[in-house]
């Protein structure tokens, strides 16, 4: 195929893709709002919820005597005949039990009869969802065919990528552990990041300037996608905990929004971390020092002292929860800054945009 | 009351808050956790200023410029040493706390570390059912093996394990402690190696037109930023000539005149003995010679003139750098100045066309970055006292300094003459002054060399640092009890780091599931 006709069908993947995130997101807000998917969620996915919430240092449902008794007390029944399989049915048990003894949003766990049509939008947005992902990653790669290089030299690739690293981040958490309450609002991220990239940020295959003729996109680059993604994932659960109140509410429960922040923090921070170093690498074979203070350094390392600012604000008394969400917050937003905002007012060595 | 019995209800009061005391205080204080973050926060909120304002360092033109165009803010901004955030004084304050706050934060943890590393597991606790994870299975044994076999297999999962009379408990995980003082104490090394670069390295900046030869002295360069430790014997003693230089452009598609591709051809002399050998320097590929790095960081043209005086002599031959004016099209602006002219000096504003084409308005202009059709446009030709031996520096882009400029008589404006001259082409000055030649075009590029010490050194502390956040925030520290009594095993597992225990109910079942396998053979 010829580079033209493979630009052109790497723009109409994005728009597929956009479309797909659309209505996966519709999927997932009806899963949200009608769901009586914590039922759902209470029995099938007892496990790693409820395990995950008592391994995250809130042993407190899951101490509760009367759950875990109950869990040893089911062990036993069947220890004799296969122990192995005890702690898997012990570890439901004791699931459950946390579980029901958790945060408001497993309490609407009833009305077991009515028909699940909001769970099966759920799944069906999932599996668009997985579509959506698949056009993306089209799009990412022929568009690297079209311009015979890494798909991520100006700043519409670089939107385009990082869209894609946000879904990525969220559908391979929602293999092990159930954030599904995440989705509609990854969803609506990527859709409009992508309808930015498309709308603002547009321009066309071909090749990049020699200064980023470089494997070193292919490392550096790549480490800042993979962390602006799981940091974007970390960014939307931050804002839907700020938004949503104490209590009930439809919104997902405060400690798995804070949960899902943190563990995609962590692998995010030292990927975060090596793109810096491996920029700093770059530019010293390509500008002659590894540090400059040029503004896209500057923000990076700004961007880096707010997350380990996060980081220990985690770990220091009387700064988590909310306070260490909005510390989130405003590295997030730095992150944002530095992607967009760098790039658009302040001019400097890494004016790669390619932005009219 | 009395200044003595004043003294005297004081001194209770100061004996707890004495200097020591206060030092203490201070201390505690600097190495709290909350006064890190603050710190954390600071040095973020104080890089801010660092790219909105121009920076020396980065940008020397734009401070110009702003002093330039309001004195006064560049005033107060420079009262504020917001031109050199980085190396600010308030800058330097703001880190200096944090890493001293570092010190007394890593000293202490690394102590209780070392302590704990010694420190054997606790007992296990009573009742293991209030743990997070439990489990619980037969053991098919007698007790006493029971408990030597679940010590054994522990022990075959790297745990560190203790036991007691019915109990096991097993500890692992400790890497993650040693992951984070090896990040904190990386972080110093970065500092240093920073700091040290700074002092025993240097940078520096020159011109060269394609057949010029450079020589590493200072003298040779432009400009020369020597850390303080740096005399003029450190310099390694290389040279180099610039044979050619060339660019490929992309040619068609929307992309046209984007440059693809740089490279220089240099002939080398590592040192004045050795032989000289040849070297492509091109972007992201540095010529190094023993630590000493140089860099292609720049290009331009540089049109080669002939200028023949009122009286016949040849007052100046050779090639002109020229500034970009404009990056797309290279368009350029060349000064030539002619100090040795007779019987007045001369000075020539000229623009450079690299591909020139006519406009349907009669002018010209550049339509491609490529050398495809140079022609040199004469804006202005001058006579006069150029200033040039005034003894003030000058900048070779400039014909002038403005009051000297109009002291100078124009004697040919670019009105005159729209039409560019072509490679061999000359124009004769009015008034028998002289005439300009255009021979031929050669192209400049301008480098940077390098010499940081301090670059191996920032290497491994950051490599280190990456390894060691990876491992601090990824393990976490588990611990595993096992109680036995009357055949019956109970488990109970948790883990001590919030937030990071992702997947321990998996691994936990996995541990049940070893601890609980039939017979002698301990399976995995
Ligand atoms: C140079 C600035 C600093 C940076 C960039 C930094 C960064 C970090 C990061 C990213 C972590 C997370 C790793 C983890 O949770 O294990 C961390 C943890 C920690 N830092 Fe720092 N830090 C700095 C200075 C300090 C200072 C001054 C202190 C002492 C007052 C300190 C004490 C700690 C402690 C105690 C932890 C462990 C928190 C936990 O157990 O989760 N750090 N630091």
């Amino acid at each position: 195929m010829s580079a033209e006709r493979l630009a052109e069908l790497s723009d109409l993947f994005v728009v597929a893709a956009v479309l797909l995130y659309v209505v996966a997101m519709v999927g997932f807000a009806v899963d949200l709002a009608f769901g009586r998917t914590r039922l759902d969620r209470a029995t099938d996915r007892a496990t790693d919820r409820a395990t995950d919430r008592a391994a995250d240092g809130e042993p407190v449902e899951a101490r509760r005597p009367v759950a875990v008794g109950a869990a040893v007390r089911d062990g036993e029944s069947s220890a004799t005949s296969e122990p192995a399989s005890v702690t898997s049915e012990a570890s439901v048990a004791a699931g459950a039990g946390a579980a029901e003894a958790g945060a408001g949003a497993v309490g609407t766990a009833s009305g077991p009869t009515a028909p699940n049509v909001p769970a099966r939008a759920g799944t069906v947005a999932l599996a668009l969802a997985w579509l959506g992902w698949a056009a993306n990653f089209g799009a990412l790669v022929t568009r690297g065919l079209a311009a015979d290089r890494w798909p991520w030299g100006n700043m519409y690739e670089f939107v385009v990528a990082i869209c894609f690293a946000a879904v990525t981040a969220f559908l391979v958490t929602q293999i092990r552990h159930n954030v599904r309450f995440l989705g509609a609002f990854v969803m609506v991220t990527a859709a409009l990041g992508l309808g930015l990239a498309v709308k603002v940020f547009y321009t066309v295959a071909g090749p990049v300037v020699p200064a980023l003729d470089s494997y070193w996109i292919a490392i550096h680059v790549t480490a800042a996608i993979i962390a602006t993604g799981l940091m974007t994932m970390a960014g939307v659960s931050g804002i839907l905990y700020l938004v949503r109140g104490d209590g009930a509410s439809r919104l997902p429960a405060r400690a798995d929004l804070e949960r899902v922040a943190h563990r995609a923090i962590v692998f995010a921070f030292p990927l975060w971390t090596f793109a810096v170093i491996a920029g700093a690498l770059w530019a010293d074979r390509a500008w002659g020092r590894y540090w400059g203070w040029d503004p896209k350094e500057v923000w990076a390392f700004i961007t880096w002292v707010a997350y380990a600012a996060y980081l220990h604000a985690k770990a220091t008394a009387g700064w988590k929860g909310r306070a260490a969400t909005i510390v989130q917050l405003v590295a997030f937003g730095c992150l944002m800054f530095n992607l967009i905002g760098v790039n658009i007012f302040i001019d400097g060595l890494h004016s790669y945009a390619d932005v009219d | 009351m009395s200044v003595e019995e004043l003294e005297r209800k004081r001194a209770p009061e100061r004996a707890s808050f004495g200097p020591v005391a206060w030092a203490r205080w201070v201390w505690r204080t600097l190495t709290s956790m909350k006064t890190a973050l603050i710190l954390l926060f600071l040095l973020a909120l104080g890089s801010v200023p660092g790219s909105l304002v121009p920076q020396r360092g980065v940008e020397p033109d734009k401070v110009a410029r702003l002093y330039e165009q309001s004195p006064a803010l560049a005033a107060w901004y420079d009262r504020f040493q917001l031109f050199e955030v980085f190396t600010s004084v308030w800058f330097a304050a703001i880190y200096l706390l944090l890493f001293t706050s570092l010190i007394g934060c890593v000293i202490p943890r690394t102590a209780t570390y070392v302590r704990e590393l010694r420190r054997k597991p606790p007992a296990a606790p009573k009742n293991l059912s209030r743990l997070p994870h439990t489990a619980a299975f037969e053991t098919g044994l007698d007790d006493g093996p029971a408990v030597e076999q679940a010590a054994r297999r522990l022990r075959r999962l790297r745990f560190r394990v203790v036991t007691g009379d019915g109990w096991v408990s097993a500890e692992k995980g400790y890497l993650r402690e040693t992951g984070n003082l090896f990040f904190h104490v990386a972080l110093l090394g970065i500092l240093l190696a920073i700091a040290g670069g700074s002092l025993y390295g240097y940078r520096g900046n020159v011109l060269v037109v394609e057949g010029d030869g450079f020589a590493n002295t200072v003298a040779a360069y432009d400009r020369f930023f020597p850390g303080s430790q740096v005399s003029a014997e450190s310099l390694e003693p290389f040279s180099f000539q610039l044979q050619d230089f060339k660019v490929a452009y992309q040619v068609t598609d929307d992309k046209r005149g984007q440059a693809l591709d740089y490279s220089a051809h240099l002939k080398v002399n590592d040192s004045p003995q050795a032989p000289a050998r040849d070297y492509d320097l091109k972007v992201n590929d540095p010529l190094e010679i023993d630590g000493t790095q140089t860099y292609l960081i720049g290009n331009g043209y540089a049109p080669v003139f002939k200028v023949t005086d009122g009286k016949g002599q040849v007052a100046f031959e050779g090639p002109v750098a020229c500034l970009i004016e404009d990056k797309a099209t290279m368009t350029s602006g060349c000064v030539v100045k002619v100090p040795d002219a007779q019987p007045s000096q001369l000075g020539f504003l000229l623009r450079f066309l690299p591909t020139s084409v006519p406009l349907t308005d009669g002018n010209h202009a550049s339509a491609f970055p490529g050398e495809l059709n140079p022609e040199v446009q004469v804006l202005g030709a001058f006579s006069g006292d150029l200033g040039v031996r005034s003894g003030k520096p000058q900048s070779v882009y400039e014909l002038a300094e403005p009051e000297v400029l109009k002291k100078l008589k124009p004697v040919l404006m670019g009105t005159d003459m729209p039409k560019p001259l072509a490679v061999g082409q000359s124009v004769d000055l009015p008034g028998g002054l002289g005439k300009l030649e255009y021979i031929g075009v050669k192209e400049w590029i301008t480098l940077q060399m390098a010499y940081d010490p301090g670059r191996m050194p920032a290497l491994l502390a950051a490599g280190t640092a990456v390894v060691a956040i990876a491992l601090s925030l990824m393990i976490r520290r588990r611990r595993v009890f096992v109680r036995i009594a009357g055949g019956r095993a109970e488990v109970g597992g948790l883990t001590r780091t919030e937030g990071s225990a992702t997947g321990f109910a998996e691994e936990f079942a996995e541990i049940v599931k070893v601890l609980s396998a039939a017979g002698d053979k301990d399976v995995r």
